[in-house]
């Protein structure tokens, strides 16, 4: 199952896991040694750190074209969860620029360690081959999550959310972990390939298997957001600092995908019929849900917190194909999925910050007061709907190929119905940012340079991605090619 | 390798709208003049591709291909033939004459004309597209900035309803076209959306009877079928001058040519089992579309109606299958494009002056705008399809079309022009004979010398049309050749 002896591709392999906690152990010595007055420049410590932390990764632990299982089997090093170990690292490096100024200068060296520590799970999320790992990752992403959340201790809302976000998680981690349990007692083994192998022999009932399925698809439908387990997300992004509730609905709901698709996909080939019909059902419900809720909301936070469900549920499309177009272009549609949606929360963080008020309604009058900010919030908000030339146009364009490749029509139709009515809602935000008028439109919205760069780079990609896709797709196809080869 | 003009023509538009953005924004001037010059190099590299096409040798002409996403078979490629390269000349001309006429925008121009401008270069996008997701691409590109031109440019009383009601409906007809257009590319099992490998696909005649009414009526939307023409007079209305220029001008035949080329052309079988009965719609749009026009007494609505009454005879003409039907439907695109920009303008010239559209509110306005009430004469014969216009060149064939193959609908349809005489002829007595109003007396000065240019130009090729039909008529029997072949020689 797993090499003898000692390869260095075992370090290579987890070369970013060890240069985040390198890079969390400098913020902890700097945050120290540091005056107060020059903490500032611990997000740029941060977000820097990240940027060379991909780049290594590109340049020395891209995984091979065959996948290895390393560390006694608890990690497998392959395309799927590289891929997604580079989204998250950069996801993370963007909320470290976005936090930079939303803090008092004195708590702001946990901060940053916390968004690396839930970093560090995620990544391993991405690549666990193995339920205690997995449960393990899982956790360590969730705990430091927890706290972030709640990290505005003077904020009601902030400590609410927090609490909220905790005991929903330790909820559905629980029953999760039963089924890993149950899944262990079933398969004799907790390596997820291990697994797939005794479930394929056969001589379990489809009973058993199916339920504990169910029991993990609790945990994972948390970690996505998808519904009927979404009820905390809406409360916990309104509450939480708006740069971690963008990271929470973009690496965070990425890592469950990862998680997601690769437990279901090589564990229980042997029911995939079964619950390919559960996740359609799963996929049918949260994009529909989402969006119809989506359609009532007032505040920008709440709005995106459903958009992001119902975005759950177009993934969730990809994954129900069963296929290799299937993965690759659910893989592809978070990639874009998670690019855009940060812009969009950056925004939302920049405009709160300034404006005082997450309403709508305050958006009246944007594009007058800074028009390359309406710009960008155009750019996220027609990604999001499917537009091209976007990001969001291509990714749709490709799950909804999977679903009807999968001959899967109606699943295509329902997405297609559900972009119509999203379309609706973000043109609203779109008719306030642009068409109505406000009291405040003289007064500036200035834009400090972290959000400029952040917020510049974002945009860029998220047209890059819809225009020349590409190279994008060919990593999304690698990382399916490590699932059906 | 010879000079790529299809794509230059595409990407003018928007590296301009980039160009425009660059520019400071209290520098409006600036922003007009780079937009003017954008248009005029856009319609002169138009007029260049569709003079220089060459008819005796037939086919696409300017061909260019660029692989995009190979793993899916979807590439960037583009050609003219007889059927778009008129609709490509149309596009540059709205465009040069919508910036013309939009000269006088004070908020936030910048914006408005990089939206425009965006628009454009979907509208250019789809009319050379030889890929089917291009196609997709493109015409999605030129869907949504027509949200944000009426919402925020339109006129106040409708235009928040006009632009999401005209946006879902676009929005809903292309998605449901894409789940089609994917249905071809997995059923073909050639892993490409490359239209002209697709029109050899051989798809069975249950796929092509099951899928045609999807593909066709989600473009057709655009191209204001009824019962699907709804969203079109609001957004006509709301919409701001040059964006319903482009709209009713351009935009909608983009949803007819869309029809034609993913709908008819790709699903042939499809087309003649489904389009005896669709032609009975398009019998709707002609008289019932006219004869809303004739009831209105806003001017604006009486010309919003008037593109759904001249839409419905290009889909009649295409539904006829026959070569003289689409032969008058292929011209017709292109002469109600530009009559109907013509109208449009028109309209717009008048309401910026008397601020009221109301038509018995009117009256007189030959003696203060000469020029917009002669433009308005012209485009009014056209409309009533009068020898020696383009509108006779055109909708005399689709009527022998339809006398050929359905006599009794043509019969019907002939009504129209009566209808439509008597719209035009009440317009032209109403709004500029008779009294000018004396609240107008002082207030409503003639338009600028850039308004004059644009009309003159606009009427000069409609005459032009009208008198030399062989300028376009050879061309577009060229391109009806080739469809009337994968109909099997209907």
């Amino acid at each position: 199952m797993f090499t003898g002896g000692f390869d260095p591709v075992n370090i290579l392999a987890i070369l970013p896991e060890i240069s985040l906690i390198v890079l969390g152990l400098l913020i902890l010595g700097l945050d120290l040694a540091l005056p107060e007055e020059r903490r500032g420049i611990l997000g740029w410590v941060t977000a820097g750190g990240l940027v060379l932390i991909i780049g290594l990764a590109l340049a020395i632990s891209r995984p091979g074209s065959e996948p290895i299982l390393l560390w006694g089997g608890m990690l497998r090093h392959d395309w799927l969860g590289f891929a997604f170990k580079i989204v998250f690292l950069f996801a993370a490096a963007i909320t470290a620029l976005f936090s930079m100024d939303l803090f008092d200068s004195g708590r702001r060296g946990e901060y940053f360690l916390l968004l690396l520590a839930a970093t560090l799970g995620m990544n391993l999320m991405a690549s666990a081959a193995d339920l205690i790992m997995l449960y393990l990752a899982i956790e360590t992403t969730s705990i430091p999550l927890y706290i972030l959340a709640g990290f505005l201790t003077k904020d009601d809302k902030s400590t609410e959310s927090g609490f909220k976000y905790f005991l929903f998680g330790a909820f559905t981690s629980a029953v999760m972990l039963y089924g890993f349990s149950l899944l262990y007692g079933f398969g004799g083994t907790t390596n997820l390939y291990g697994l797939s192998q005794a479930f394929l022999e056969g001589g379990l009932s489809i009973g058993a298997i199916l339920g504990s399925l169910l029991l993990i698809l609790v945990g994972f439908g948390f970690k996505v957001s998808a519904v009927p387990f979404h009820f905390w997300a809406p409360d916990v992004y309104e509450g939480s600092p708006t740069p971690i509730a963008g990271f929470l609905s973009t690496a965070s709901k990425a890592a469950g995908f990862a998680v997601l698709a690769r437990v279901m996909l090589a564990v229980f080939p042997s029911i995939a019929v079964e619950w390919g019909a559960i996740v359609a059902a799963l996929a049918t419900a949260t994009m529909t849900i989402g969006n119809i809720i989506a359609l009532a909301q007032k505040n920008i936070k709440r709005l995106l917190a459903y958009s992001s469900i119902a975005h759950a549920g177009y993934a969730l499309i990809g994954i129900v194909a069963i296929s290799y177009l299937g993965v690759a272009s659910t893989v592809f549609y978070l990639i874009a999925y998670v690019i855009t949606n940060l812009l969009a929360f950056g925004i939302v963080a920049l405009f709160g910050r300034v404006a005082g008020s997450d309403d709508i309604a305050a958006y009246a009058g944007m594009s007058r007061r800074s028009p390359w900010l309406a710009l960008g919030m155009m750019v996220a908000l027609l990604s999001l709907s499917g537009m091209p030339p976007f990001g969001g146009f291509v990714v749709k364009f490709a799950v909804f190929a999977a679903a009807i490749q999968a001959g899967m029509v109606w699943l295509a139709f329902i997405g297609v119905i559900n972009s119509i009515v999203a379309l609706y809602y973000y043109l609203t935000i779109l008719k306030y940012v642009y068409l109505y008028r406000s009291e405040d439109e003289d007064k500036p919205l200035p834009v400090s340079r972290p959000y400029a760069i952040g917020l510049t780079v974002l945009s860029l990609l998220v047209i890059l991605i819809g225009t020349v896709f590409a190279p994008w797709f060919s990593v999304a196809s690698s990382a399916a090619a490590a699932i059906f080869r | 390798m010879q000079f790529p003009i299809l794509s230059v023509i595409v990407f003018i538009p928007i590296v301009t709208a980039v160009i425009i953005l660059l520019i400071p924004q209290d520098r409006k001037n600036e922003v007009r003049v780079t937009a003017l010059a954008g248009a005029t190099f856009a319609l002169l590299l138009s007029a260049w591709a569709y003079f220089s096409y060459d008819i005796p040798v037939g086919g696409y002409q300017f061909l260019e291909k660029y692989t995009w996403l190979p793993s899916l078979g979807i590439s960037y490629q583009v050609g003219i033939d007889g059927m778009n390269a008129p609709l490509v000349l149309l596009t540059g001309v709205v465009m040069f004459t919508g910036v013309l006429i939009s000269w006088g925008i004070d908020d936030r121009p910048r914006e408005f004309f990089a939206f425009l401008f965006i628009l454009a270069t979907g509208v250019f996008g789809v009319f050379v597209a030889l890929d089917l997701f291009m196609l997709f691409f493109f015409y999605e590109i030129a869907v949504f900035p027509m949200y944000l031109l009426i919402a925020i440019w339109g006129w106040k009383e409708t235009r928040e309803y006009a632009a999401m009601k005209l946006t879902l409906y676009l929005f809903i007809g292309s998605v449901i076209a894409l789940v089609g257009a994917l249905a071809m590319y997995f059923v073909s099992g050639m892993g490409t959306f490359d239209m002209l490998a697709l029109e050899g696909a051989g798809f069975s005649a249950d796929f092509q009877r099951l899928w045609f009414p999807f593909v066709f009526f989600g473009f057709a939307v655009l191209g204001g079928i009824f019962p699907f023409h709804n969203w079109s007079p609001d957004g006509h209305v709301a919409a701001p001058t040059a964006v319903s220029m482009f709209h009713a001008g351009v935009l909608m035949k983009l949803g007819a040519f869309a029809a034609l080329r993913v709908g008819i052309m790709l699903l042939p079988e499809g087309a003649k089992f489904h389009l005896p009965w669709i032609i009975l719609l398009s019998l709707v749009n002609v008289v019932y579309g006219a004869y809303i026009a004739m009831v209105q007494s806003d001017f604006k609505y009486v010309i919003g109606f008037s593109s759904v009454s001249h839409m419905g005879l290009v889909a009649m003409g295409f539904a006829t299958l026959t070569r003289n039907g689409m032969i008058g439907a292929g011209v017709q695109m292109f002469s109600h494009g530009v009559m109907t920009a013509l109208f449009f303008a028109v309209v717009g010239m008048i309401y910026d002056q008397a601020h009221t559209r109301e038509i018995p509110k009117l009256g007189g306005f030959r003696k203060v705008m000469p020029v917009v009430a002669i433009a308005f004469i012209i485009g009014g014969l056209v409309s009533m399809g009068m020898p020696g216009f383009s509108g006779f060149i055109a909708e005399f064939p689709i009527f022998m079309g339809v006398w050929a193959s359905h006599p009794w609908i043509a019969i019907v349809a002939a009504i129209s022009i009566v209808i439509t005489a008597s719209y035009i002829i009440r317009i032209v007595g109403r709004v500029f004979f008779g009294n000018l109003p004396e609240e107008f007396e002082h207030h409503v000065h003639d338009v600028t010398a850039l308004d004059k240019v644009a009309l003159v130009f606009l009427s000069g090729i409609l005459i032009i049309v009208g008198v030399y039909p062989a300028v376009m008529v050879p061309l577009v029997e060229s391109g009806v050749d080739k469809i009337l072949a994968l109909l099997g020689g209907v």
